[in-house]
């Protein structure tokens, strides 16, 4: 093997990178697929529920791609972006399918980079920063949980585009979901300070947890479509009652999520006690965080990337 | 002796001598079958240091590997040691400049692209640490010689990525100047390190093919973009061409490397070789080499270009490169800042230990 046959061999299109992370090598994530809405949905509603799930996936990989060269040891680098490219290749799905749905034909792109904060629909657990490696990992903990019980009925809908990505993402999340249940065990086993810092993650998160359970009029009124986040409870509850007693955490004393902090919808006299991320109403953090995620895209509005 | 002899597993010291039998001839794991010949192993020449020494400048002369179990001397040894580690911190260091990007990725294709790319970083770095742990080396030590900067990592991380076109820059001649470098490495005569360096340059061809084809599409989008691609393009180039280090004649550490056949090829000919396939790149592309002595020379078959500033080097190298300071203290706080973490991994696992022998 000579120099020149060594360059060949790995410059070779039959090795190429088709197969080197999802995503890297398609232009239209839903390439390919009917996107037709089947009969009977409402295309404006299946729209919204997309951006929904999809920017949920988008602004977690967002604040997970934040941690880049910034984890405690080099597998949690691998780990962290791993996690960080599956939410980023579900949101490319869903935001994607948003704009077949709604006939508006709107990209990906112009979900991501286009829309003010106000349009957004993420729960706001998906936004808030992190303190420290244990607040991230309470916070993959909780919402994994609610995103694998989600996908794992979503593998029903009658919406097929929705059924395949979640069945895709029923992996990625099983994955997900043991990352964080494992960090949650080593750092609440550990020493007494990692016990502090995953017990005051677990606090930071918690009032954002009942917001994931409380559904929105779309996914009201896309029974058979959308899952009703109200069904996802008991799994949630269990899988957190089991992880945290193996870890010897207990949930913070705020208590358990009741119904406070959801979708307040349209109240005739706004404000924005009892609306949440699905109403569009964030945290401060989003600003800052949608700032940075769009800069590029918002300064060079004719540029092709 | 921190770290080059502390190792436990295959390390120096159960490399260095034999022990009975097999010894230290015995077949590496992976290793090529070793032909028949004088020097087969034997109990008879196991002590014998000289046939050691024959033994291993036979198995470099005939392109065979050396293994982590087999003898080496101890220059060879460190050599390898410091020059995984060097490569390893390299690819650890060069996750910021590229990393400083992902969140403000233009497209969500883009983001994927640069995202994956510095998770293979990552990935690398694991894998040459884990090449140098055979070797008798700790990571945990190596770690520490990067952020005290008793160790080196690559230069070229040391400049400021500013625009979103230094990420397509990066692909296409940082990338394209580590294959030069790299792909002659697959035949490292040390296994692990050779075997490693295929993958890794499987992997820095796909960065290299996604960094070009960002700046084509650039180049065919606004006159913005083309600027930005051409100020990228004027920012990396002489940096990218001091990748290959030193002239010739002024790297002593290449002739012993070229005859143990850690390095194949001298540095000049690999700057050459970048500069020969770089040339008709960039015209394909639209964009120009800041170099006005860069012309084809056709009595040697290769193009001429300017003479390296090397004061720009060595000042870069010794530490006062933009971004010198900036990167390990990065490195250094995401270290530092996640020791409680490891500290909280190992007292968990020992607790999981204590448990289960209790139990039994």
């Amino acid at each position: 093997m000579g120099f020149d046959t060594a360059y060949e061999a790995i410059s070779e299109e039959s090795d190429s990178g088709h197969r080197w992370a999802f995503g890297t090598g398609f232009t239209d994530p839903l390439a390919g697929v009917d996107t037709a809405v089947p009969a009977g949905i409402d295309g404006a509603d299946l729209a919204a529920y997309c951006l929904m799930l999809g920017d949920d996936a988008l602004i977690l990989s967002h604040r997970l791609q934040q941690w880049l060269a910034r984890a405690p040891e080099l597998e949690e680098e691998t780990a962290l972006a791993n996690i960080a490219l599956d939410l980023l290749g579900q949101a490319r799905l869903l935001l994607t399918r948003a704009g077949r749905a709604d006939g508006s034909d709107r990209t990906e792109d112009d979900y991501a980079f286009d829309r003010t904060e106000r349009e957004f629909r993420n729960v706001r657990m998906a936004e808030v920063t992190d303190v420290d490696f244990a607040g991230l990992i309470a916070r993959l903990l909780v919402f994994s949980t609610w995103r694998l019980a989600l996908l794992g009925r979503l593998r029903e809908s009658a919406d097929p585009v929705l059924a395949a990505v979640a069945a895709q993402g029923v992996n990625e999340l099983t994955y997900h979901r043991d990352y964080a249940a494992g960090w949650t065990i080593r750092l609440g086993d550990g020493t007494d300070y990692s016990r502090q810092r995953m017990q005051a993650g677990l606090a930071a998160v918690a009032p954002l947890a009942a917001e994931l359970f409380v559904p929105s009029a779309v996914e009201q009124r896309l029974a058979g479509v959308a899952v009703n986040p109200e069904d996802l409870r008991p799994e949630w509850d269990a899988v957190l009652a089991q992880v945290l007693a193996a870890a010897g955490l207990d949930w913070p004393e705020a208590g358990w999520p009741e119904a406070a902090g959801g979708s307040g919808g349209s109240s005739p006299r706004g404000g924005t006690v009892g609306k949440a991320g699905r109403d569009g109403v964030h945290t401060e953090a989003m600003g800052y965080l949608l700032a940075e995620l769009q800069s590029v895209a918002r300064a060079l509005p004719e540029a092709t990337w | 002796m921190t770290g080059l002899g502390a190792g436990s597993g295959p390390g120096p010291q159960a490399g260095r001598w034999p022990e009975t039998g097999a010894g230290p001839l015995q077949e590496g794991v992976g290793a090529v079958p070793r032909g028949a010949g004088a020097l087969k192993p034997g109990a008879g020449i196991a002590a014998d240091a000289g046939a050691l020494e024959r033994y291993f400048e036979e198995t470099i002369a005939r392109d065979r590997r050396i293994e982590p179990r087999d003898w080496m001397p101890d220059a060879y040894r460190k050599t390898m040691i410091r020059q995984i580690a060097q490569h390893a911190h390299s690819e650890i260091i060069g996750m910021q400049p590229e990393g400083n990007w992902v969140t403000r990725a233009p497209s969500l294709r883009r983001k994927a692209i640069l995202l994956a790319k510095v998770q293979d970083e990552a990935g690398h770095g694991l894998y040459l640490y884990s090449a140098a742990e055979t070797l008798g080396a700790d990571r945990a030590d190596l770690t520490d010689r990067l952020i005290t900067g008793r160790q080196k990592y690559s230069s070229i991380f040391n400049y400021p990525t500013l625009t979103f076109a230094d990420v397509g820059v990066i692909g296409w001649l940082v990338d394209g100047a580590a294959i030069c470098n790299q792909v002659p490495l697959c035949r490292s005569s040390y296994g692990p390190y050779a075997r490693a360096m295929i993958r890794i340059c499987k992997e820095e061809s796909f960065h290299q093919r996604q960094g070009y084809e960002l700046l084509m599409t650039m180049m065919r989008g606004t006159s913005a973009q083309r600027e930005m691609v051409q100020d990228a393009t004027n920012r990396w180039w002489w940096p990218s061409l001091m990748m290959f280090g030193p002239p010739d004649e002024q790297s002593p550490n290449t002739e012993q490397s070229m005859r143990w056949r850690i390095k194949r090829h001298t540095n000049d000919d690999l700057r050459q070789r970048f500069v020969d396939m770089t040339v008709p790149q960039a015209e394909a592309l639209g964009v120009t080499l800041p170099d006005p002595e860069l012309r084809w020379n056709a009595e040697r078959d290769h193009y001429d270009f300017g003479e390296i500033d090397w004061s720009e080097f060595k000042r870069v190298i010794g530490g006062n490169g933009p971004c010198n300071a900036q990167r390990i203290a990065a490195r250094r706080a995401a270290h530092e800042g996640g020791a409680w973490v490891r500290e909280a991994a190992a007292a968990h696992a020992a607790k999981v230990a204590a448990r289960a022998e209790a139990a039994a």
